[in-house]
Protein backbone atom coordinates (compact mmCIF):
# COMPACT_ATOMS: atom_id res chain seq x y z
CA UNK A 1 0.00 0.00 0.00
CA UNK A 2 1.59 2.80 -1.32
CA UNK A 3 -1.36 5.65 -1.46
CA UNK A 4 -3.78 6.05 1.31
CA UNK A 5 -7.60 7.04 0.12
CA UNK A 6 -10.24 8.65 2.15
CA UNK A 7 -13.53 10.19 1.40
CA UNK A 8 -14.24 13.70 2.20
CA UNK A 9 -17.30 15.25 1.27
CA UNK A 10 -18.27 12.42 -1.24
CA UNK A 11 -14.72 13.05 -3.04
CA UNK A 12 -12.42 10.57 -2.79
CA UNK A 13 -9.12 12.24 -1.59
CA UNK A 14 -5.20 10.29 -2.08
CA UNK A 15 -2.42 10.94 -0.04
CA UNK A 16 1.23 9.39 -0.62
CA UNK A 17 3.93 9.80 1.79
CA UNK A 18 7.11 11.31 -0.47
CA UNK A 19 9.63 10.19 2.50
CA UNK A 20 8.47 6.63 1.74
CA UNK A 21 11.22 5.83 -0.26
CA UNK A 22 13.97 7.73 1.57
CA UNK A 23 13.40 6.18 5.20
CA UNK A 24 15.59 2.72 3.94
CA UNK A 25 18.56 4.94 3.20
CA UNK A 26 18.45 4.98 7.12
CA UNK A 27 19.93 1.70 6.71
CA UNK A 28 23.23 2.93 5.10
CA UNK A 29 24.54 3.48 8.37
CA UNK A 30 25.13 -0.19 9.65
CA UNK A 31 26.94 -0.52 6.36
CA UNK A 32 29.53 2.35 6.89
CA UNK A 33 32.05 -0.31 7.87
CA UNK A 34 31.41 -2.15 4.75
CA UNK A 35 31.40 0.37 2.73
CA UNK A 36 34.54 2.17 4.26
CA UNK A 37 36.34 -1.30 2.88
CA UNK A 38 35.46 -0.69 -0.23
CA UNK A 39 36.18 2.87 -0.26
CA UNK A 40 39.99 2.15 1.28
CA UNK A 41 40.34 -0.70 -1.58
CA UNK A 42 39.08 2.01 -4.51
CA UNK A 43 41.17 4.48 -3.06
CA UNK A 44 43.95 3.86 -0.93
CA UNK A 45 42.91 6.58 1.27
CA UNK A 46 43.52 4.65 4.56
CA UNK A 47 41.29 7.84 6.15
CA UNK A 48 38.33 6.71 4.99
CA UNK A 49 38.21 4.08 7.96
CA UNK A 50 37.16 6.83 9.59
CA UNK A 51 33.83 7.59 7.54
CA UNK A 52 31.55 7.06 10.48
CA UNK A 53 32.55 10.06 12.22
CA UNK A 54 33.46 11.85 8.98
CA UNK A 55 29.79 11.16 7.67
CA UNK A 56 28.96 12.58 11.31
CA UNK A 57 30.56 15.75 11.50
CA UNK A 58 31.12 16.55 7.49
CA UNK A 59 28.93 14.59 5.10
CA UNK A 60 25.93 14.41 7.23
CA UNK A 61 26.03 18.11 7.92
CA UNK A 62 26.25 19.27 3.95
CA UNK A 63 23.55 17.07 3.24
CA UNK A 64 21.36 18.92 5.65
CA UNK A 65 22.71 22.31 4.04
CA UNK A 66 22.22 21.07 0.69
CA UNK A 67 18.71 19.23 0.94
CA UNK A 68 17.02 21.57 3.17
CA UNK A 69 13.96 20.86 5.42
CA UNK A 70 11.21 18.81 4.87
CA UNK A 71 7.78 20.63 6.95
CA UNK A 72 5.27 18.03 5.72
CA UNK A 73 2.72 16.49 8.20
CA UNK A 74 0.47 13.83 7.30
CA UNK A 75 -3.35 14.42 7.52
CA UNK A 76 -4.82 13.38 10.48
CA UNK A 77 -7.05 10.80 8.32
CA UNK A 78 -4.39 9.24 7.50
CA UNK A 79 -2.76 8.67 10.39
CA UNK A 80 -3.88 5.13 11.06
CA UNK A 81 -3.14 3.43 8.20
CA UNK A 82 0.40 5.17 7.99
CA UNK A 83 1.26 4.01 11.40
CA UNK A 84 -0.14 0.44 10.79
CA UNK A 85 1.74 0.23 7.78
CA UNK A 86 4.52 -2.93 8.75
CA UNK A 87 6.60 -1.62 6.07
CA UNK A 88 7.89 1.07 7.86
CA UNK A 89 8.77 -1.25 11.05
CA UNK A 90 10.25 -3.44 9.00
CA UNK A 91 13.06 -1.05 8.26
CA UNK A 92 13.45 -0.54 11.46
CA UNK A 93 14.42 -4.27 12.60
CA UNK A 94 16.96 -4.63 9.49
CA UNK A 95 19.22 -2.21 11.79
CA UNK A 96 20.35 -5.16 14.02
CA UNK A 97 21.46 -7.71 11.72
CA UNK A 98 23.36 -5.24 9.82
CA UNK A 99 24.84 -3.42 12.72
CA UNK A 100 26.21 -6.96 14.19
CA UNK A 101 27.60 -8.05 10.62
CA UNK A 102 29.71 -4.91 10.89
CA UNK A 103 30.12 -5.02 14.24
CA UNK A 104 31.72 -8.55 14.47
CA UNK A 105 33.44 -7.67 11.02
CA UNK A 106 35.33 -5.24 12.40
CA UNK A 107 36.39 -6.84 15.12
CA UNK A 108 38.08 -9.70 13.00
CA UNK A 109 39.51 -6.76 10.62
CA UNK A 110 41.16 -4.89 14.00
CA UNK A 111 42.35 -8.44 14.94
CA UNK A 112 43.57 -10.00 11.62
CA UNK A 113 44.17 -7.56 8.96
CA UNK A 114 47.43 -5.87 8.31
CA UNK A 115 46.07 -2.61 9.06
CA UNK A 116 47.87 0.53 10.57
CA UNK A 117 47.14 1.42 13.94
CA UNK A 118 45.52 4.92 12.45
CA UNK A 119 43.29 2.77 10.41
CA UNK A 120 42.72 0.50 13.51
CA UNK A 121 41.24 3.66 15.14
CA UNK A 122 39.36 5.05 12.21
CA UNK A 123 37.63 1.57 11.88
CA UNK A 124 36.99 1.20 15.40
CA UNK A 125 35.07 4.87 15.67
CA UNK A 126 33.29 3.83 12.46
CA UNK A 127 31.80 1.02 14.37
CA UNK A 128 30.97 2.86 17.51
CA UNK A 129 29.01 5.62 15.16
CA UNK A 130 27.18 2.40 13.72
CA UNK A 131 26.56 1.83 17.76
CA UNK A 132 25.67 5.01 18.72
CA UNK A 133 22.89 5.59 15.84
CA UNK A 134 21.98 2.26 16.52
CA UNK A 135 20.80 3.68 20.06
CA UNK A 136 18.24 6.35 17.72
CA UNK A 137 17.36 2.98 16.50
CA UNK A 138 16.83 0.96 19.94
CA UNK A 139 15.04 4.52 20.77
CA UNK A 140 12.40 4.10 18.21
CA UNK A 141 11.92 0.21 19.16
CA UNK A 142 12.28 1.07 22.66
CA UNK A 143 9.27 3.31 23.09
CA UNK A 144 7.05 0.89 21.30
CA UNK A 145 4.52 -1.05 22.97
CA UNK A 146 4.76 -4.82 21.48
CA UNK A 147 7.48 -6.82 23.75
CA UNK A 148 9.38 -7.90 20.54
CA UNK A 149 10.15 -4.84 19.73
CA UNK A 150 11.36 -4.01 23.20
CA UNK A 151 13.27 -6.80 23.29
CA UNK A 152 14.91 -5.54 19.76
CA UNK A 153 15.99 -2.77 21.20
CA UNK A 154 18.16 -4.26 23.98
CA UNK A 155 19.89 -6.33 21.56
CA UNK A 156 20.91 -3.19 19.74
CA UNK A 157 21.83 -1.34 22.89
CA UNK A 158 24.23 -4.33 23.71
CA UNK A 159 26.69 -3.03 21.65
CA UNK A 160 27.39 0.09 23.56
CA UNK A 161 26.76 -0.97 27.04
CA UNK A 162 23.50 0.86 27.12
CA UNK A 163 20.79 -1.27 27.82
CA UNK A 164 19.69 0.73 30.95
CA UNK A 165 18.78 3.89 28.11
CA UNK A 166 15.39 1.26 27.79
CA UNK A 167 14.48 1.71 30.68
CA UNK A 168 15.68 5.36 32.07
CA UNK A 169 15.15 6.96 28.75
CA UNK A 170 11.23 6.17 28.82
CA UNK A 171 10.23 5.89 32.62
CA UNK A 172 12.77 8.76 33.49
CA UNK A 173 13.76 10.67 30.69
CA UNK A 174 10.32 10.77 29.55
CA UNK A 175 8.66 11.85 33.15
CA UNK A 176 11.60 14.61 33.99
CA UNK A 177 12.17 16.19 30.79
CA UNK A 178 13.31 19.74 31.03
CA UNK A 179 13.73 19.92 34.92
CA UNK A 180 16.68 20.53 36.54
CA UNK A 181 15.95 16.72 38.38
CA UNK A 182 16.86 14.82 34.78
CA UNK A 183 20.50 14.12 34.05
CA UNK A 184 19.43 14.11 30.65
CA UNK A 185 18.48 18.04 29.88
CA UNK A 186 20.88 19.91 29.42
CA UNK A 187 21.20 23.33 31.26
CA UNK A 188 21.82 26.55 30.15
CA UNK A 189 25.32 27.45 30.26
CA UNK A 190 26.88 24.20 30.92
CA UNK A 191 29.65 22.81 28.17
CA UNK A 192 28.92 19.50 26.44
CA UNK A 193 32.17 18.58 28.42
CA UNK A 194 30.18 18.94 31.54
CA UNK A 195 27.33 17.41 30.47
CA UNK A 196 28.54 14.10 29.28
CA UNK A 197 29.42 12.28 32.71
CA UNK A 198 26.73 14.28 34.09
CA UNK A 199 24.09 12.07 31.99
CA UNK A 200 26.57 9.22 31.75
CA UNK A 201 26.48 8.51 35.29
CA UNK A 202 22.84 9.90 35.75
CA UNK A 203 21.49 7.76 33.09
CA UNK A 204 23.05 4.62 34.83
CA UNK A 205 22.02 5.43 38.49
CA UNK A 206 18.73 6.39 37.70
CA UNK A 207 17.66 3.12 35.06
CA UNK A 208 18.52 1.16 38.46
CA UNK A 209 16.69 3.09 40.57
CA UNK A 210 13.37 3.15 38.52
CA UNK A 211 14.27 -0.94 38.56
CA UNK A 212 14.69 -1.12 42.17
CA UNK A 213 11.56 1.13 43.33
CA UNK A 214 9.71 -1.01 40.79
CA UNK A 215 10.64 -4.56 41.89
CA UNK A 216 10.37 -3.33 45.47
CA UNK A 217 6.57 -2.77 44.75
CA UNK A 218 6.48 -5.99 43.53
CA UNK A 219 8.10 -7.40 46.56
CA UNK A 220 11.06 -8.09 45.28
CA UNK A 221 15.37 -6.97 45.77
CA UNK A 222 17.00 -5.56 42.59
CA UNK A 223 19.38 -8.22 42.02
CA UNK A 224 17.63 -10.84 39.33
CA UNK A 225 17.17 -10.84 36.23
CA UNK A 226 13.80 -9.63 35.88
CA UNK A 227 15.48 -6.59 36.68
CA UNK A 228 15.52 -5.09 32.85
CA UNK A 229 18.56 -2.93 33.32
CA UNK A 230 20.70 -5.86 35.04
CA UNK A 231 19.74 -8.48 32.07
CA UNK A 232 20.44 -5.53 29.57
CA UNK A 233 23.33 -5.64 31.17
CA UNK A 234 23.93 -8.87 31.23
CA UNK A 235 23.54 -8.65 27.09
CA UNK A 236 26.59 -6.56 26.93
CA UNK A 237 28.52 -8.88 29.35
CA UNK A 238 27.42 -11.49 27.31
CA UNK A 239 28.61 -10.17 23.47
CA UNK A 240 31.92 -8.95 25.07
CA UNK A 241 32.77 -11.85 26.97
CA UNK A 242 32.19 -13.74 23.60
CA UNK A 243 34.30 -11.29 21.61
CA UNK A 244 37.12 -11.48 23.74
CA UNK A 245 36.12 -15.19 23.50
CA UNK A 246 36.74 -15.40 20.01
CA UNK A 247 39.38 -12.27 18.80
CA UNK A 248 41.35 -12.26 22.11
CA UNK A 249 42.00 -10.15 25.06
CA UNK A 250 43.74 -7.61 22.23
CA UNK A 251 40.03 -6.70 21.08
CA UNK A 252 39.90 -5.41 24.67
CA UNK A 253 40.10 -1.71 23.31
CA UNK A 254 38.38 -2.28 20.06
CA UNK A 255 35.40 -2.89 22.91
CA UNK A 256 36.03 0.55 24.61
CA UNK A 257 36.42 2.45 22.53
CA UNK A 258 33.77 1.74 19.85
CA UNK A 259 31.23 2.06 23.15
CA UNK A 260 32.50 4.95 24.54
CA UNK A 261 32.15 6.97 21.05
CA UNK A 262 29.10 5.17 20.71
CA UNK A 263 26.96 6.41 23.65
CA UNK A 264 28.97 9.44 23.50
CA UNK A 265 27.21 10.07 20.09
CA UNK A 266 23.98 9.65 21.91
CA UNK A 267 24.47 11.98 24.77
CA UNK A 268 25.35 14.89 22.53
CA UNK A 269 21.99 14.13 20.59
CA UNK A 270 20.51 14.53 24.52
CA UNK A 271 22.35 17.81 25.04
CA UNK A 272 20.76 19.51 22.26
CA UNK A 273 17.12 18.31 22.72
CA UNK A 274 16.34 19.91 25.20
CA UNK A 275 19.35 22.69 25.98
CA UNK A 276 17.92 25.26 29.00
CA UNK A 277 14.37 24.60 28.15
CA UNK A 278 12.50 24.34 31.70
CA UNK A 279 8.97 23.53 32.34
CA UNK A 280 7.61 25.44 35.14
CA UNK A 281 5.49 24.77 38.41
CA UNK A 282 2.13 25.33 39.09
CA UNK A 283 0.96 26.07 42.71
CA UNK A 284 1.00 22.55 43.56
CA UNK A 285 4.69 22.64 42.80
CA UNK A 286 3.68 19.84 40.08
CA UNK A 287 5.51 20.65 36.94
CA UNK A 288 3.67 21.40 34.31
CA UNK A 289 2.87 18.62 31.09
CA UNK A 290 5.41 18.94 28.61
CA UNK A 291 4.69 21.31 25.90
CA UNK A 292 6.16 21.19 22.55
CA UNK A 293 8.14 24.56 23.94
CA UNK A 294 10.17 21.98 25.65
CA UNK A 295 12.29 20.76 23.06
CA UNK A 296 14.60 21.60 20.11
CA UNK A 297 13.52 20.77 16.77
CA UNK A 298 14.57 20.29 13.60
CA UNK A 299 13.54 19.40 10.12
CA UNK A 300 16.41 18.63 8.08
CA UNK A 301 15.69 16.16 5.93
CA UNK A 302 19.24 14.10 6.12
CA UNK A 303 19.57 13.85 10.01
CA UNK A 304 15.67 13.02 9.89
CA UNK A 305 16.39 10.29 7.97
CA UNK A 306 19.19 8.79 9.67
CA UNK A 307 17.85 8.98 13.41
CA UNK A 308 14.10 7.97 12.70
CA UNK A 309 12.63 11.51 12.61
CA UNK A 310 13.95 12.17 15.98
CA UNK A 311 14.09 15.66 14.97
CA UNK A 312 10.53 16.28 15.41
CA UNK A 313 11.44 16.46 18.83
CA UNK A 314 8.48 17.64 20.49
CA UNK A 315 5.46 15.51 18.88
CA UNK A 316 7.84 12.83 20.28
CA UNK A 317 7.73 13.90 23.80
CA UNK A 318 4.00 14.64 23.41
CA UNK A 319 3.37 11.27 22.12
CA UNK A 320 6.55 9.36 22.88
CA UNK A 321 4.56 5.75 21.47
CA UNK A 322 3.93 7.78 18.05
CA UNK A 323 6.29 5.74 15.47
CA UNK A 324 8.71 7.80 13.58
CA UNK A 325 7.15 8.03 10.49
CA UNK A 326 4.20 9.50 11.81
CA UNK A 327 6.08 12.09 13.57
CA UNK A 328 4.71 15.94 13.11
CA UNK A 329 6.12 19.01 12.89
CA UNK A 330 5.54 22.51 14.88
CA UNK A 331 5.19 26.17 13.67
CA UNK A 332 5.26 26.64 17.38
CA UNK A 333 8.29 24.71 18.78
CA UNK A 334 11.68 25.95 19.29
CA UNK A 335 14.04 25.55 16.04
CA UNK A 336 17.52 24.36 15.82
CA UNK A 337 19.30 26.58 13.68
CA UNK A 338 20.57 23.49 11.71
CA UNK A 339 20.21 19.63 12.09
CA UNK A 340 21.11 17.39 14.66
CA UNK A 341 24.80 16.63 12.75
CA UNK A 342 25.92 20.43 12.40
CA UNK A 343 24.58 20.57 15.82
CA UNK A 344 26.75 17.97 17.34
CA UNK A 345 29.46 19.74 15.79
CA UNK A 346 28.88 23.40 17.95
CA UNK A 347 28.08 21.37 21.12
CA UNK A 348 32.11 19.99 21.08
CA UNK A 349 33.12 23.16 20.85
CA UNK A 350 31.28 24.90 24.06
CA UNK A 351 32.26 28.82 23.03
CA UNK A 352 30.68 28.58 19.82
CA UNK A 353 27.81 26.28 20.73
CA UNK A 354 27.01 28.91 23.38
CA UNK A 355 27.43 31.95 21.01
CA UNK A 356 24.75 30.31 18.42
CA UNK A 357 22.15 28.73 21.56
CA UNK A 358 22.75 30.55 24.14
CA UNK A 359 21.04 33.94 22.57
CA UNK A 360 18.41 31.72 21.28
CA UNK A 361 17.55 30.19 24.42
CA UNK A 362 17.08 33.45 25.85
CA UNK A 363 15.40 35.10 23.05
CA UNK A 364 12.49 31.93 23.40
CA UNK A 365 12.03 33.40 26.93
CA UNK A 366 11.76 37.27 26.55
CA UNK A 367 15.50 37.36 28.12
CA UNK A 368 13.93 36.05 31.63
CA UNK A 369 16.39 33.83 33.08
CA UNK A 370 14.33 32.51 35.80
CA UNK A 371 12.06 30.68 33.00
CA UNK A 372 15.42 28.91 32.00
CA UNK A 373 17.04 25.49 32.88
CA UNK A 374 20.09 26.41 35.17
CA UNK A 375 22.26 24.70 37.14
CA UNK A 376 20.63 24.83 40.35
CA UNK A 377 23.78 24.79 42.77
CA UNK A 378 24.98 27.95 40.13
CA UNK A 379 21.40 29.96 40.35
CA UNK A 380 22.25 33.03 42.18
CA UNK A 381 25.34 33.67 40.16
CA UNK A 382 23.81 33.20 36.75
CA UNK A 383 20.71 35.34 38.00
CA UNK A 384 22.63 38.09 38.79
CA UNK A 385 24.47 38.10 35.20
CA UNK A 386 21.72 38.52 34.09
CA UNK A 387 19.98 41.03 35.97
CA UNK A 388 17.87 38.73 38.64
CA UNK A 389 18.63 40.21 42.23
CA UNK A 390 18.56 37.53 44.08
CA UNK A 391 16.95 38.43 47.71
CA UNK A 392 16.84 36.72 50.87
CA UNK B 1 -14.30 -3.63 38.45
CA UNK B 2 -13.19 0.10 36.58
CA UNK B 3 -10.82 0.62 34.10
CA UNK B 4 -9.24 3.92 33.55
CA UNK B 5 -6.91 5.40 30.71
CA UNK B 6 -3.99 7.08 30.28
CA UNK B 7 -5.24 10.40 28.29
CA UNK B 8 -1.93 10.55 26.20
CA UNK B 9 -1.77 7.10 25.10
CA UNK B 10 -4.35 5.30 25.25
CA UNK B 11 -2.91 2.73 28.12
CA UNK B 12 -6.22 1.30 29.89
CA UNK B 13 -5.48 0.09 33.74
CA UNK B 14 -7.71 -2.39 34.12
CA UNK B 15 -8.48 -3.55 38.23
CA UNK B 16 -9.57 -6.66 37.49
CA UNK B 17 -6.37 -7.75 35.32
CA UNK B 18 -4.32 -5.05 37.59
CA UNK B 19 -1.04 -4.62 36.50
CA UNK B 20 1.64 -7.45 38.00
CA UNK B 21 4.81 -6.10 36.91
CA UNK B 22 4.51 -2.47 38.01
CA UNK B 23 3.79 -4.25 41.53
CA UNK B 24 -0.26 -3.71 41.37
CA UNK B 25 -1.58 -7.85 41.43
CA UNK B 26 -5.41 -8.35 39.84
CA UNK B 27 -7.65 -7.19 41.39
CA UNK B 28 -5.97 -3.79 42.82
CA UNK B 29 -8.22 -0.97 43.10
CA UNK B 30 -6.90 1.95 41.05
CA UNK B 31 -7.66 4.10 44.15
CA UNK B 32 -4.90 2.15 46.06
CA UNK B 33 -2.25 2.87 43.26
CA UNK B 34 0.33 6.20 43.88
CA UNK B 35 -0.65 9.33 42.86
CA UNK B 36 2.56 10.15 41.36
CA UNK B 37 3.27 6.67 39.57
CA UNK B 38 3.18 7.42 35.81
CA UNK B 39 1.32 6.55 32.86
CA UNK B 40 3.79 2.79 32.30
CA UNK B 41 3.86 3.31 28.30
CA UNK B 42 4.63 6.74 28.09
CA UNK B 43 5.42 8.78 31.24
CA UNK B 44 4.21 11.73 29.90
CA UNK B 45 0.63 11.41 32.51
CA UNK B 46 0.54 10.34 35.90
CA UNK B 47 -1.93 8.32 37.47
CA UNK B 48 -3.70 11.30 38.70
CA UNK B 49 -4.20 12.37 35.07
CA UNK B 50 -5.93 8.69 33.94
CA UNK B 51 -9.61 9.11 33.19
CA UNK B 52 -12.73 6.41 33.88
CA UNK B 53 -12.61 3.99 30.38
CA UNK B 54 -15.88 3.28 29.27
CA UNK B 55 -16.89 -0.24 29.73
Amino acid sequence: MTAITTTIDGETVTWRDHKRYIWPLSLVIPLLPFLAYVGVERTGWNVLWWNGPLWILIGIPLLDTLIGTDKANAPDWAFDDLANDRYYRVLTYLYLPLQYAGFFWGAWMVTNADLSTFSKLGLTFTVGAVGGIGIANAHELGHKKPKLERWLAKVVLAQTGYGHFEIEHNRGHHARVATPEDPASARFGETFWAFLPRSVLGAATSGWDLEKRRLARVGKGPWQLDNDVLNAWAMSVVLFGVTIAVFGVQIIPFLLVQAVFGFSLLEVVNYLEHYGLLRQKDENGRYERTQPRHSWNSDHIATNVVLYGLERHSDHHANPTRRYQTLRTFDDAPQLPSGYGTMIGLAYLPPLWRKVMDPRVLALHDGDITKINVDPRKRDKIYARYGVSVGG
Amino acid sequence: MARFTCPGCDYTYDEEAGEPREGFPAGTPFADIPDDWPCPDCAVRDKVDFEPADG
